[in-house]
Protein backbone atom coordinates (compact mmCIF):
# COMPACT_ATOMS: atom_id res chain seq x y z
CA UNK A 1 0.00 0.00 0.00
CA UNK A 2 1.41 3.20 -1.10
CA UNK A 3 0.65 6.16 1.84
CA UNK A 4 3.43 8.67 1.00
CA UNK A 5 1.55 11.77 0.26
CA UNK A 6 5.30 13.39 -1.56
CA UNK A 7 8.13 12.12 -3.40
CA UNK A 8 11.40 10.86 -2.79
CA UNK A 9 13.12 14.39 -3.22
CA UNK A 10 11.37 16.03 -0.94
CA UNK A 11 12.90 14.20 2.23
CA UNK A 12 16.14 16.20 1.98
CA UNK A 13 14.65 19.35 2.26
CA UNK A 14 12.75 18.09 5.69
CA UNK A 15 15.73 16.75 7.02
CA UNK A 16 17.69 19.93 6.67
CA UNK A 17 14.58 21.45 8.56
CA UNK A 18 16.06 19.29 11.56
CA UNK A 19 19.44 20.60 13.20
CA UNK A 20 21.60 20.05 15.89
CA UNK A 21 22.62 16.63 15.83
CA UNK A 22 24.76 16.82 13.31
CA UNK A 23 27.04 13.81 15.13
CA UNK A 24 24.27 11.73 13.75
CA UNK A 25 24.01 12.94 10.22
CA UNK A 26 25.40 9.31 8.88
CA UNK A 27 23.75 7.04 10.84
CA UNK A 28 20.57 9.21 9.98
CA UNK A 29 20.91 8.89 6.11
CA UNK A 30 22.56 5.13 6.51
CA UNK A 31 18.32 4.32 7.11
CA UNK A 32 17.26 6.70 4.32
CA UNK A 33 16.20 4.91 1.83
CA UNK A 34 15.34 1.95 3.43
CA UNK A 35 12.67 4.19 5.40
CA UNK A 36 11.38 5.76 2.38
CA UNK A 37 10.94 1.84 0.70
CA UNK A 38 9.11 0.85 3.53
CA UNK A 39 6.76 3.52 4.03
CA UNK A 40 6.29 4.12 0.62
CA UNK A 41 5.82 0.93 -0.97
CA UNK A 42 6.10 -2.15 1.57
CA UNK A 43 3.64 -1.14 5.25
CA UNK A 44 0.48 -1.43 5.72
CA UNK A 45 -0.15 1.50 7.37
CA UNK A 46 -2.36 4.55 7.44
CA UNK A 47 -1.87 8.15 9.01
CA UNK A 48 -5.62 8.25 9.90
CA UNK A 49 -5.80 5.28 11.75
CA UNK A 50 -2.78 4.95 13.04
CA UNK A 51 -3.69 2.91 16.10
CA UNK A 52 -5.53 0.06 13.48
CA UNK A 53 -4.91 -3.42 15.64
CA UNK A 54 -4.04 -4.82 11.91
CA UNK A 55 -1.46 -2.39 10.88
CA UNK A 56 1.99 -3.51 10.03
CA UNK A 57 4.42 -2.54 13.04
CA UNK A 58 7.57 -0.97 12.49
CA UNK A 59 9.91 -0.77 14.74
CA UNK A 60 12.96 1.66 14.38
CA UNK A 61 15.44 0.20 17.28
CA UNK A 62 18.15 1.98 16.35
CA UNK A 63 16.64 5.00 17.36
CA UNK A 64 19.91 7.18 17.12
CA UNK A 65 19.75 9.93 14.56
CA UNK A 66 16.23 10.15 13.70
CA UNK A 67 16.06 12.60 11.09
CA UNK A 68 15.52 10.73 8.13
CA UNK A 69 13.14 8.43 10.06
CA UNK A 70 10.83 12.24 11.12
CA UNK A 71 11.13 12.94 7.58
CA UNK A 72 9.54 10.14 6.32
CA UNK A 73 7.19 10.24 9.10
CA UNK A 74 6.18 13.80 7.53
CA UNK A 75 6.22 12.50 4.05
CA UNK A 76 4.37 9.77 5.22
CA UNK A 77 1.43 11.95 6.68
CA UNK A 78 2.14 11.02 10.52
CA UNK A 79 3.66 14.51 11.14
CA UNK A 80 3.64 18.15 9.77
CA UNK A 81 6.23 20.05 8.09
CA UNK A 82 6.18 22.64 11.18
CA UNK A 83 7.02 20.32 13.66
CA UNK A 84 10.21 19.13 12.06
CA UNK A 85 11.38 22.73 12.80
CA UNK A 86 10.93 22.10 16.89
CA UNK A 87 13.49 19.13 16.38
CA UNK A 88 14.81 18.86 20.53
CA UNK A 89 13.57 21.49 21.44
CA UNK A 90 11.59 21.48 25.28
CA UNK A 91 7.70 21.12 24.22
CA UNK A 92 8.74 19.17 20.74
CA UNK A 93 7.57 15.78 20.04
CA UNK A 94 10.68 15.03 18.23
CA UNK A 95 13.65 14.21 20.24
CA UNK A 96 17.05 12.86 18.89
CA UNK A 97 15.75 9.93 19.82
CA UNK A 98 12.24 8.33 19.07
CA UNK A 99 9.61 8.39 21.51
CA UNK A 100 6.25 6.49 20.77
CA UNK A 101 4.39 8.21 23.55
CA UNK A 102 4.87 11.53 21.78
CA UNK A 103 4.98 11.06 18.11
CA UNK A 104 2.34 9.51 16.39
CA UNK A 105 3.09 6.38 14.08
CA UNK A 106 6.19 5.65 15.83
CA UNK A 107 5.95 2.10 17.51
CA UNK A 108 8.28 2.01 19.92
CA UNK A 109 10.54 4.59 22.08
CA UNK A 110 14.29 3.59 21.09
CA UNK A 111 17.47 5.23 21.72
CA UNK A 112 19.43 3.00 24.03
CA UNK A 113 20.59 0.13 21.78
CA UNK A 114 19.54 -3.75 21.81
CA UNK A 115 15.78 -3.57 22.84
CA UNK A 116 13.65 -3.47 19.57
CA UNK A 117 14.97 -6.77 18.32
CA UNK A 118 13.04 -8.25 21.64
CA UNK A 119 9.94 -6.19 21.35
CA UNK A 120 9.81 -7.27 18.16
CA UNK A 121 9.17 -10.50 18.84
CA UNK A 122 6.90 -10.15 21.52
CA UNK A 123 4.77 -8.26 19.44
CA UNK A 124 5.28 -10.55 16.49
CA UNK A 125 4.25 -13.35 19.15
CA UNK A 126 0.62 -10.96 20.00
CA UNK A 127 -0.09 -10.69 16.64
CA UNK A 128 -0.02 -14.42 15.65
CA UNK A 129 -1.33 -15.36 18.93
CA UNK A 130 -4.47 -13.27 18.05
CA UNK A 131 -4.74 -14.48 14.95
CA UNK A 132 -3.62 -11.35 12.70
CA UNK A 133 -1.64 -11.60 9.86
CA UNK A 134 -0.07 -7.95 10.03
CA UNK A 135 3.65 -7.82 9.62
CA UNK A 136 6.55 -6.93 12.28
CA UNK A 137 9.57 -4.56 11.00
CA UNK A 138 12.80 -3.97 13.10
CA UNK A 139 15.28 -1.96 12.02
CA UNK A 140 18.73 -2.30 13.64
CA UNK A 141 22.32 -1.21 13.07
CA UNK A 142 25.15 -3.64 12.21
CA UNK A 143 27.10 -1.98 15.40
CA UNK A 144 23.94 -2.24 17.44
CA UNK A 145 24.15 -5.95 16.68
CA UNK A 146 27.21 -5.71 19.14
CA UNK A 147 24.54 -6.06 22.12
CA UNK A 148 23.80 -9.02 23.52
CA UNK A 149 20.63 -8.98 23.68
CA UNK A 150 19.95 -8.89 19.50
CA UNK A 151 21.14 -12.53 20.10
CA UNK A 152 18.66 -13.78 22.37
CA UNK A 153 16.18 -12.91 19.95
CA UNK A 154 17.54 -13.81 16.65
CA UNK A 155 18.05 -17.16 18.39
CA UNK A 156 14.35 -17.39 19.90
CA UNK A 157 12.75 -16.18 16.64
CA UNK A 158 14.23 -18.49 14.65
CA UNK A 159 13.40 -21.57 16.88
CA UNK A 160 9.28 -20.10 16.82
CA UNK A 161 9.19 -19.53 13.24
CA UNK A 162 8.28 -16.29 13.41
CA UNK A 163 7.54 -15.89 9.49
CA UNK A 164 6.10 -12.60 9.92
CA UNK A 165 8.85 -10.77 10.95
CA UNK A 166 11.43 -9.36 9.39
CA UNK A 167 14.84 -8.01 10.65
CA UNK A 168 16.36 -4.91 8.25
CA UNK A 169 20.16 -4.63 9.03
CA UNK A 170 21.58 -1.43 7.76
CA UNK A 171 25.25 -2.55 7.13
CA UNK A 172 27.44 0.57 6.87
CA UNK A 173 30.47 -1.32 8.41
CA UNK A 174 30.10 0.47 11.73
CA UNK A 175 31.26 -2.22 14.29
CA UNK A 176 34.38 -1.95 15.45
CA UNK A 177 35.05 -5.70 15.86
CA UNK A 178 33.20 -6.06 12.59
CA UNK A 179 31.10 -9.86 11.41
CA UNK A 180 33.27 -11.62 9.80
CA UNK A 181 31.59 -13.85 7.33
CA UNK A 182 28.61 -10.80 7.00
CA UNK A 183 25.66 -9.99 8.92
CA UNK A 184 23.14 -12.31 6.89
CA UNK A 185 25.08 -15.67 8.26
CA UNK A 186 24.52 -14.53 11.72
CA UNK A 187 21.03 -14.96 11.30
CA UNK A 188 21.34 -17.83 8.80
CA UNK A 189 22.43 -20.50 11.13
CA UNK A 190 19.67 -19.35 13.76
CA UNK A 191 17.20 -20.26 11.12
CA UNK A 192 16.33 -16.87 9.12
CA UNK A 193 16.06 -16.85 5.74
CA UNK A 194 18.62 -13.80 4.21
CA UNK A 195 18.30 -11.28 1.81
CA UNK A 196 21.89 -9.07 1.51
CA UNK A 197 20.97 -6.18 -0.75
CA UNK A 198 22.22 -2.64 -1.87
CA UNK A 199 20.72 -0.36 0.53
CA UNK A 200 20.41 2.35 -1.64
CA UNK A 201 18.57 0.56 -4.41
CA UNK A 202 14.75 1.53 -4.01
CA UNK A 203 13.76 -1.52 -6.50
CA UNK A 204 16.10 -4.27 -5.16
CA UNK A 205 14.67 -3.48 -1.49
CA UNK A 206 11.23 -3.57 -2.65
CA UNK A 207 11.80 -7.06 -3.51
CA UNK A 208 14.10 -8.20 -0.49
CA UNK A 209 10.90 -7.17 1.80
CA UNK A 210 8.54 -8.55 -0.29
CA UNK A 211 9.49 -11.40 -1.75
CA UNK A 212 7.87 -14.49 -0.21
CA UNK A 213 10.60 -16.51 1.60
CA UNK A 214 10.31 -20.22 2.24
CA UNK A 215 9.02 -21.70 5.06
CA UNK A 216 7.99 -20.81 8.28
CA UNK A 217 10.93 -18.46 8.86
CA UNK A 218 11.40 -14.82 10.01
CA UNK A 219 13.58 -12.92 7.14
CA UNK A 220 16.82 -10.24 7.62
CA UNK A 221 17.63 -8.21 5.45
CA UNK A 222 21.11 -6.85 5.12
CA UNK A 223 21.17 -3.53 3.31
CA UNK A 224 24.68 -2.37 2.55
CA UNK A 225 25.31 1.35 2.63
CA UNK A 226 28.44 2.94 2.72
CA UNK A 227 30.82 2.64 5.64
CA UNK A 228 30.53 5.27 7.87
CA UNK A 229 32.94 7.66 8.04
CA UNK A 230 35.05 7.30 11.22
CA UNK B 1 4.37 -29.95 41.42
CA UNK B 2 1.09 -31.66 39.77
CA UNK B 3 -2.38 -29.97 39.75
CA UNK B 4 -3.56 -33.09 41.70
CA UNK B 5 -1.19 -32.09 44.55
CA UNK B 6 -2.41 -28.51 44.42
CA UNK B 7 -5.75 -29.46 45.12
CA UNK B 8 -4.87 -32.11 47.81
CA UNK B 9 -3.00 -29.39 49.75
CA UNK B 10 -5.50 -27.06 49.42
CA UNK B 11 -8.23 -29.72 50.89
CA UNK B 12 -5.57 -30.36 53.75
CA UNK B 13 -5.54 -27.23 54.41
CA UNK B 14 -7.09 -27.38 58.13
CA UNK B 15 -4.16 -30.18 58.93
CA UNK B 16 -1.22 -29.05 57.81
CA UNK B 17 0.71 -26.35 56.09
CA UNK B 18 -0.71 -23.20 54.02
CA UNK B 19 -0.33 -23.46 50.84
CA UNK B 20 2.35 -22.39 48.74
CA UNK B 21 1.70 -19.25 46.49
CA UNK B 22 4.42 -20.83 44.00
CA UNK B 23 2.80 -23.81 43.55
CA UNK B 24 -0.55 -22.57 43.59
CA UNK B 25 0.26 -19.80 40.86
CA UNK B 26 1.47 -22.49 38.21
CA UNK B 27 -1.52 -24.16 38.86
CA UNK B 28 -3.65 -21.13 38.00
CA UNK B 29 -1.67 -20.31 35.02
CA UNK B 30 -3.28 -21.94 32.18
CA UNK B 31 -6.65 -21.29 33.34
CA UNK B 32 -6.17 -17.90 33.26
CA UNK B 33 -5.21 -18.08 29.91
CA UNK B 34 -7.86 -20.12 28.60
CA UNK B 35 -10.16 -17.62 30.23
CA UNK B 36 -9.33 -14.73 28.87
CA UNK B 37 -7.72 -14.18 24.98
CA UNK B 38 -5.81 -11.25 26.01
CA UNK B 39 -3.63 -13.28 28.62
CA UNK B 40 0.07 -14.54 27.90
CA UNK B 41 2.58 -16.32 30.39
CA UNK B 42 6.13 -15.65 29.04
CA UNK B 43 9.12 -17.75 30.61
CA UNK B 44 12.83 -18.54 30.95
CA UNK B 45 12.38 -21.89 31.62
CA UNK B 46 11.90 -21.36 35.21
CA UNK B 47 8.73 -22.42 36.04
CA UNK B 48 7.75 -23.97 32.73
CA UNK B 49 7.95 -27.96 33.69
CA UNK B 50 5.46 -27.58 36.72
CA UNK B 51 2.84 -26.64 34.14
CA UNK B 52 0.40 -29.22 33.12
CA UNK B 53 0.91 -29.90 29.08
CA UNK B 54 -2.72 -30.81 28.77
CA UNK B 55 -3.76 -28.07 29.63
CA UNK B 56 -1.33 -25.77 28.28
CA UNK B 57 -2.03 -27.50 25.27
CA UNK B 58 -5.05 -25.29 23.96
CA UNK B 59 -3.22 -22.08 24.38
CA UNK B 60 0.31 -22.76 23.82
CA UNK B 61 0.26 -20.02 20.89
CA UNK B 62 0.31 -17.81 24.68
CA UNK B 63 2.60 -20.07 26.97
CA UNK B 64 5.77 -18.99 25.85
CA UNK B 65 9.18 -20.29 26.96
CA UNK B 66 11.95 -18.42 25.47
CA UNK B 67 14.46 -20.19 27.11
CA UNK B 68 17.15 -19.17 29.22
CA UNK B 69 17.41 -15.52 27.97
CA UNK B 70 16.22 -12.85 30.39
CA UNK B 71 16.93 -9.72 28.53
CA UNK B 72 14.75 -11.27 25.86
CA UNK B 73 12.28 -12.21 28.94
CA UNK B 74 10.68 -8.57 29.40
CA UNK B 75 11.55 -7.16 26.16
CA UNK B 76 9.05 -10.15 24.68
CA UNK B 77 6.66 -9.02 27.28
CA UNK B 78 6.44 -5.39 25.83
CA UNK B 79 6.61 -6.50 21.95
CA UNK B 80 3.00 -8.83 23.44
CA UNK B 81 1.46 -5.23 25.82
CA UNK B 82 2.45 -3.33 22.16
CA UNK B 83 -0.02 -5.91 20.56
CA UNK B 84 -2.45 -5.55 23.01
CA UNK B 85 -1.86 -8.89 25.31
CA UNK B 86 -1.63 -8.79 28.54
CA UNK B 87 1.62 -10.74 29.69
CA UNK B 88 2.12 -12.66 32.73
CA UNK B 89 6.18 -12.78 33.32
CA UNK B 90 7.73 -15.53 35.34
CA UNK B 91 11.26 -16.02 36.94
CA UNK B 92 13.23 -15.94 39.96
CA UNK B 93 13.59 -11.86 41.48
CA UNK B 94 17.15 -11.70 40.42
CA UNK B 95 16.98 -12.51 36.92
CA UNK B 96 13.49 -10.97 36.60
CA UNK B 97 14.42 -7.35 37.86
CA UNK B 98 18.17 -7.39 38.60
CA UNK B 99 19.37 -8.76 35.06
CA UNK B 100 17.07 -7.34 32.54
CA UNK B 101 16.54 -4.13 34.60
CA UNK B 102 17.31 -1.94 31.36
CA UNK B 103 14.41 -3.75 29.70
CA UNK B 104 12.25 -3.11 32.79
CA UNK B 105 12.61 0.07 32.87
CA UNK B 106 12.56 0.92 28.83
CA UNK B 107 10.58 -1.65 27.20
CA UNK B 108 7.57 -1.60 30.13
CA UNK B 109 8.22 1.50 32.06
CA UNK B 110 9.78 4.08 28.57
CA UNK B 111 7.40 2.28 26.18
CA UNK B 112 4.07 2.84 28.68
CA UNK B 113 2.96 -0.58 28.85
CA UNK B 114 1.71 -2.88 31.66
CA UNK B 115 3.00 -6.36 32.37
CA UNK B 116 2.24 -8.93 35.69
CA UNK B 117 5.54 -9.60 37.09
CA UNK B 118 5.33 -12.24 39.53
CA UNK B 119 8.66 -13.83 40.34
CA UNK B 120 9.64 -16.77 42.91
CA UNK B 121 11.70 -17.63 45.99
CA UNK B 122 11.29 -14.53 48.22
CA UNK B 123 14.62 -13.03 49.47
CA UNK B 124 16.47 -16.28 50.12
CA UNK B 125 13.87 -19.12 49.70
CA UNK B 126 16.77 -21.29 48.46
CA UNK B 127 19.19 -20.94 51.28
CA UNK B 128 21.65 -23.60 50.10
CA UNK B 129 21.64 -21.63 46.41
CA UNK B 130 23.64 -19.10 47.69
CA UNK B 131 23.80 -15.02 46.27
CA UNK B 132 23.25 -15.58 42.51
CA UNK B 133 19.76 -16.69 43.61
CA UNK B 134 18.73 -14.06 46.29
CA UNK B 135 15.90 -12.04 45.98
CA UNK B 136 16.06 -9.24 48.29
CA UNK B 137 16.72 -5.97 46.21
CA UNK B 138 13.63 -6.44 43.90
CA UNK B 139 11.40 -3.86 45.75
CA UNK B 140 14.09 -1.19 45.91
CA UNK B 141 14.93 -1.69 42.87
CA UNK B 142 11.89 -0.98 41.15
CA UNK B 143 11.54 1.72 43.77
CA UNK B 144 14.12 3.53 40.98
CA UNK B 145 10.99 3.21 38.53
CA UNK B 146 7.33 5.20 38.77
CA UNK B 147 4.53 3.90 37.94
CA UNK B 148 4.83 0.08 39.75
CA UNK B 149 2.42 -1.72 41.86
CA UNK B 150 4.35 -4.02 44.15
CA UNK B 151 2.37 -7.07 45.90
CA UNK B 152 3.72 -8.92 48.59
CA UNK B 153 1.19 -11.51 49.36
CA UNK B 154 1.50 -13.28 52.64
CA UNK B 155 -0.53 -16.32 51.70
CA UNK B 156 -1.75 -18.18 48.59
CA UNK B 157 -5.22 -17.15 48.79
CA UNK B 158 -3.98 -13.20 48.75
CA UNK B 159 -1.41 -13.79 46.00
CA UNK B 160 -3.93 -15.34 43.69
CA UNK B 161 -6.65 -13.07 44.87
CA UNK B 162 -4.10 -10.08 43.41
CA UNK B 163 -3.11 -12.28 40.51
CA UNK B 164 -6.78 -12.17 39.21
CA UNK B 165 -7.03 -8.41 39.54
CA UNK B 166 -3.83 -7.44 37.74
CA UNK B 167 -5.01 -9.30 34.71
CA UNK B 168 -7.93 -7.16 34.87
CA UNK B 169 -5.89 -4.16 34.70
CA UNK B 170 -3.43 -2.76 32.29
CA UNK B 171 -0.79 -1.05 34.03
CA UNK B 172 2.74 -2.66 35.21
CA UNK B 173 2.32 -4.65 38.63
CA UNK B 174 4.99 -6.90 40.93
CA UNK B 175 4.04 -9.67 42.86
CA UNK B 176 6.71 -11.17 45.40
CA UNK B 177 5.83 -14.70 45.58
CA UNK B 178 7.55 -16.24 48.83
CA UNK B 179 7.77 -19.97 50.48
CA UNK B 180 6.73 -18.11 53.60
CA UNK B 181 3.28 -17.79 54.38
CA UNK B 182 1.16 -16.33 57.17
CA UNK B 183 -1.31 -19.01 58.81
CA UNK B 184 -4.47 -17.04 57.53
CA UNK B 185 -4.58 -14.62 54.57
CA UNK B 186 -5.24 -10.76 55.25
CA UNK B 187 -7.59 -8.28 53.03
CA UNK B 188 -6.21 -7.34 49.49
CA UNK B 189 -7.47 -4.16 48.99
CA UNK B 190 -4.22 -1.87 49.18
CA UNK B 191 -4.81 -0.70 52.11
CA UNK B 192 -2.59 -1.98 55.71
CA UNK B 193 -5.02 -3.46 57.72
CA UNK B 194 -4.84 -3.10 61.43
CA UNK B 195 -4.08 -6.59 63.30
CA UNK B 196 -3.50 -4.89 66.96
CA UNK B 197 -4.06 -1.43 68.43
CA UNK B 198 -1.05 0.52 71.15
CA UNK B 199 -0.07 3.06 72.29
CA UNK B 200 3.78 3.27 72.16
CA UNK B 201 4.10 2.98 68.39
CA UNK B 202 3.43 1.41 64.96
CA UNK B 203 4.90 -1.90 63.64
CA UNK B 204 4.22 -2.48 59.86
CA UNK B 205 4.42 -5.98 59.00
CA UNK B 206 4.76 -6.57 55.52
CA UNK B 207 2.94 -9.73 54.12
CA UNK B 208 4.76 -12.62 55.10
CA UNK B 209 6.32 -11.23 57.92
CA UNK B 210 2.86 -11.01 59.86
CA UNK B 211 2.75 -13.65 61.74
CA UNK B 212 6.22 -13.75 63.32
CA UNK B 213 5.60 -9.84 63.76
CA UNK B 214 2.43 -10.06 65.89
CA UNK B 215 4.23 -12.76 68.19
CA UNK B 216 7.62 -10.93 68.06
CA UNK B 217 5.14 -8.47 69.85
CA UNK B 218 3.32 -10.48 72.30
CA UNK B 219 2.64 -8.31 75.46
CA UNK B 220 4.09 -5.14 74.06
CA UNK B 221 2.13 -2.12 73.79
CA UNK B 222 1.98 -1.26 69.82
CA UNK B 223 -0.31 -1.00 66.99
CA UNK B 224 0.77 -3.55 64.46
CA UNK B 225 -0.39 -2.95 60.90
CA UNK B 226 -0.47 -5.15 57.52
CA UNK B 227 0.64 -4.67 54.46
CA UNK B 228 0.24 -6.94 51.37
CA UNK B 229 0.94 -4.54 48.68
CA UNK B 230 3.90 -1.59 49.51
CA UNK B 231 3.38 0.13 46.51
CA UNK B 232 1.51 2.78 46.25
CA UNK B 233 2.57 2.72 50.16
CA UNK B 234 -0.43 3.36 52.06
CA UNK B 235 0.30 6.44 54.21
CA UNK B 236 -3.57 7.55 54.69
CA UNK B 237 -3.87 4.29 57.34
CA UNK B 238 -0.44 4.60 58.49
CA UNK B 239 -1.35 8.32 59.89
CA UNK B 240 -4.83 8.10 60.25
CA UNK B 241 -3.81 5.01 62.61
CA UNK B 242 -0.56 6.69 64.44
CA UNK B 243 -0.56 7.25 67.92
CA UNK B 244 2.98 7.83 69.21
CA UNK B 245 4.60 8.88 65.90
CA UNK B 246 7.78 6.24 66.00
CA UNK B 247 7.32 3.28 63.24
CA UNK B 248 8.98 0.24 62.80
CA UNK B 249 9.41 -1.64 59.19
CA UNK B 250 9.49 -5.48 59.42
CA UNK B 251 9.96 -6.02 55.64
CA UNK B 252 11.13 -9.41 54.51
CA UNK B 253 13.61 -7.97 51.39
CA UNK B 254 16.36 -5.40 51.98
CA UNK B 255 16.15 -3.20 55.08
CA UNK B 256 15.01 0.30 54.92
CA UNK B 257 13.56 -0.47 51.69
CA UNK B 258 9.96 1.15 52.73
CA UNK B 259 11.93 3.93 54.85
CA UNK B 260 11.51 6.77 52.68
CA UNK B 261 8.03 6.02 52.45
CA UNK B 262 7.40 6.73 55.71
CA UNK B 263 9.56 9.75 55.84
CA UNK B 264 7.01 10.82 53.23
CA UNK B 265 3.39 9.54 54.78
CA UNK B 266 4.72 11.15 57.97
CA UNK B 267 7.13 14.33 56.38
CA UNK B 268 5.10 16.87 58.19
CA UNK B 269 5.21 15.32 61.93
CA UNK B 270 8.33 15.12 63.98
CA UNK B 271 9.31 11.16 64.01
CA UNK B 272 11.41 8.44 63.75
CA UNK B 273 11.88 5.22 61.93
CA UNK B 274 13.40 1.90 62.37
CA UNK B 275 13.90 -0.35 59.28
CA UNK B 276 14.05 -4.24 59.69
CA UNK B 277 14.83 -6.78 56.74
CA UNK B 278 17.48 -8.11 54.64
CA UNK B 279 20.83 -6.78 55.59
CA UNK B 280 22.98 -4.86 52.87
CA UNK B 281 26.29 -7.20 53.37
CA UNK B 282 26.79 -10.37 51.41
CA UNK B 283 26.62 -13.05 54.05
CA UNK B 284 28.49 -15.66 52.22
CA UNK B 285 26.17 -18.33 54.24
CA UNK B 286 23.89 -21.19 53.01
CA UNK B 287 22.28 -23.42 55.83
CA UNK B 288 18.34 -22.90 56.23
CA UNK B 289 16.06 -19.78 55.75
CA UNK B 290 15.68 -19.71 59.75
CA UNK B 291 19.51 -19.20 59.87
CA UNK B 292 19.24 -16.35 57.58
CA UNK B 293 16.34 -14.73 59.42
CA UNK B 294 18.32 -14.68 62.52
CA UNK B 295 21.36 -13.63 61.16
CA UNK B 296 19.61 -10.40 59.63
CA UNK B 297 17.73 -9.67 62.97
CA UNK B 298 14.03 -10.34 61.57
CA UNK B 299 13.50 -13.72 63.23
CA UNK B 300 10.53 -13.40 66.04
CA UNK B 301 13.56 -12.94 68.75
CA UNK B 302 15.24 -10.08 66.84
CA UNK B 303 11.82 -8.46 66.00
CA UNK B 304 11.13 -8.44 69.65
CA UNK B 305 14.58 -7.28 70.61
CA UNK B 306 14.36 -4.68 68.10
CA UNK B 307 11.44 -3.28 68.69
CA UNK B 308 11.90 -3.17 72.42
CA UNK B 309 15.01 -1.40 72.48
CA UNK B 310 13.47 1.27 70.08
CA UNK B 311 10.31 2.16 71.23
CA UNK B 312 10.80 0.64 74.87
CA UNK B 313 7.06 -0.18 74.73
Amino acid sequence: MTTTRRPYDDLAGLMTRMTGDEKHDHSATSTLDVLWVLYDRVLRIDPRAPDDPDRDRFLLSKGHGPMAYYAVLAAAGFLDDAQLDTFGEWDSRLGHHPDRVLVPGVEIGSGSLGHGLGLAVGTALGLRATGRDARTVVLVGDAELDEGSNIEAVQYAGRAGLDRLSAVVIDNASASQGWPGGIAARFAVEGWSTTDVDGRDHDALYRAFTSDPPGDRPHAVVAHVEPKES
Amino acid sequence: MSTATIEQTDAHLDDGPPPDARDRFYGLLPELVAADPRVAVVLAEIGASYLDPEKVAPVRDRVINLGIREQLLISTAGGLALAGLRPIVHTFAPFLLERPYEQVKLDLGHQDVGAVLVSAGGSYGWPAGGETHFGQRDVALLDTLSGWTVHVPGHADEAEEMLRDALRRDDRIYIRLDGLSNAAPGPVDGRMSVLRRGSRGTVVAVGPMADRTLAAVDGLDVTVLYASTVRPFDAGTLRRTLGAPDVVLVEPYLRDTSTAEVSRALGGIRHRTLGLGVGPDELRRYGTREQHDAAHGIDVEGIRRSVIDFLHP
